[in-house]
């Protein structure tokens, strides 16, 4: 009785809380991106499966060797953007490339707006260029797509951007100049730190003031006559468990399901949560 | 009876008061809205340091377009004179200039790179293609740090004019203001690129 009345104090708070706690909850732009089911997403249907898995497999290579990941998209359209715009928020709402070095690359195609960009995360931008993308984009890239030549220009595309981004690829280094600045990791430590000297003590406040709150509840319960007070007999049942915490016991509504986890599934890619800002470049044809 | 619900009402209202906590919430998002801030200057200086090599690329190649290249330098200069700190988001005035002279620049760059029609050496030339996609991607970056910045200012002004953020700001952040934004629209900083002056 008493623990199935503690339990609906908890469940109650609990309710208020998740009521009132979306302030903190960043809210999702409203963007219409499609679902990410593996290295090589074909929304625009223009890959046949033997491209498919060819190229999924040396994105994979490229991923085991350097971590760098590599995502081949095509689109059916581009949702009324342009394709610079669309195309970073796309890569760091799949989250391409590795938490903290960002080394994401992805080569997007919208034979229906007859764009092509490749987007390049912070942490290779030093690597892949914005004049050896445009390199790519121009020379192999475009001139096979101009005779819809959709996968030989994929490919192509590809393989280039793979030995660059291995470390190869020197014919199209020798126009490179002025190497993007890395600039994020600082950051990013930063951001942790603050994380970890503010926001643990702050929790950690919470929780012990949490824990007196329930208490008083208790106490106002019986003092209203809500409640009976405790016997002694509970009084030290519950001193054996060290904080007075609610524990739940048989018959009390605490519980329920626990969480499934958060399988992605896909074919067991996902992004590794990299970040973009704009680095690449764009053509059309 | 009346004694449940005063102690619903003290229940929801003490709920309430501790989910509105967030006594960080001010400073995280104003360090949030900074980060993005340097983030943009650092993508504006980076067009700044593209612009001489540009310059001198074209210079080989269009010597006759004096005009254009002048305006090119000057509007460099001006852009460069301007002082520009953490301080420069939370003063209107500092803030108007700082827009407007980039706006400026972008505008006279877009008739340095629309030139280059008039010039099929110029536009060949691998080493002005390198620094046009440069620039090209420059701007987009810029275009992506602008966006960032004003989607972390939009979120710091709202915690501090909005319950329960306000209550902080007026306990704990007294000297917070609120920060500017960009009110100059990318579209207008995009240039023509049809130039139909006539050619001395």
């Amino acid at each position: 009785m008493r623990a199935a009345l503690n339990a609906r104090i908890w469940l109650f708070l609990l309710g208020a809380f998740l009521l009132l706690a979306p302030g903190g909850i960043a809210l999702a732009q409203n963007y219409d991106f499609p679902q990410l089911t593996g290295r090589v997403v074909d929304e625009a249907n223009i890959l046949d499966a033997a491209t498919k898995i060819d190229l999924d497999t040396k994105l994979e290579g490229l991923e085991t060797k350097t971590t760098t990941q590599f995502v081949i998209v095509t689109l059916k359209s581009l949702r009324g953007r342009t394709i610079e715009e669309y195309g970073y928020q796309l890569g760091r709402h799949w989250g391409i490339g590795q938490k903290g070095s960002n080394n994401g690359v992805m080569l997007i195609v919208a034979p229906n707006e007859r764009k092509v960009r490749i987007e390049v995360g912070y942490g290779l931008e030093g690597t892949l260029t914005d004049a050896i993308t445009s390199v790519i984009v121009q020379s192999k890239i475009l001139p096979r797509f101009r005779v819809n030549d959709y996968q030989g220009g994929i490919r192509a595309g590809a393989d280039a951007i793979i030995d660059v981004a291995s470390g190869a690829g020197d014919e199209f280094k020798k126009e490179a100049q002025a190497p993007a600045k890395q600039h994020d990791s600082l950051s990013a430590f930063l951001g942790f730190l603050m994380i970890f000297f503010f926001q643990w003590p702050g929790l950690l406040f919470l929780i012990i003031f949490l824990h007196f709150f329930v208490q008083f509840l208790r106490k106002l319960f019986e003092w209203l006559g809500l409640t009976k007070p405790m016997t002694p007999q509970e009084r030290k049942r519950r001193a054996r468990n060290d904080w007075g915490w609610v524990v739940p016991t048989g018959g009390s509504s605490w519980g329920g399901g626990s969480g499934s986890g958060w399988s992605s599934g896909g074919g067991g890619f996902s992004g590794g949560g990299g970040s973009f800002g704009g680095g690449g470049s764009s053509g059309s044809w | 009876m009346r004694a449940r619900i005063v102690a619903a009402l003290a229940v929801a209202f003490l709920a309430l008061q501790l989910a509105g906590c967030g006594v960080n919430t001010i400073p995280t998002e104003e360090e949030r809205a900074k980060a993005a801030w340097s983030e943009v200057l650092n993508q504006y200086q980076r067009r700044t340091d593209l612009i001489p090599n540009l310059v001198e690329t074209v210079k080989g190649y269009a010597q006759q377009e004096r005009e254009v290249l002048t305006a090119v330098v000057e509007a460099r200069a001006k852009a460069t004179s301007i002082k520009v700190d953490a301080s420069t988001i939370t003063d209107p005035e500092a803030f108007k200039k700082f827009q407007e002279a980039q706006a400026q620049l972008s505008g006279v760059l877009g008739r340095l790179l629309a030139i280059q029609e008039n010039y099929p050496d110029l536009k060949s030339n691998a080493n002005f293609l390198a620094l046009q996609s440069q620039l090209e991607g420059t701007e987009n970056r810029i275009s992506v740090a602008r966006r960032d910045y004003i989607e972390a200012v939009r979120v710091y002004n709202t915690e501090l004019r909005t319950f329960p953020g306000v209550i902080w700001a007026n306990i704990l952040y007294r000297s917070n203001k609120p920060m500017e934004t960009f009110t100059i629209s990318e579209q207008q900083m995009q240039t023509p690129k049809v130039n139909f002056e006539k050619k001395g």
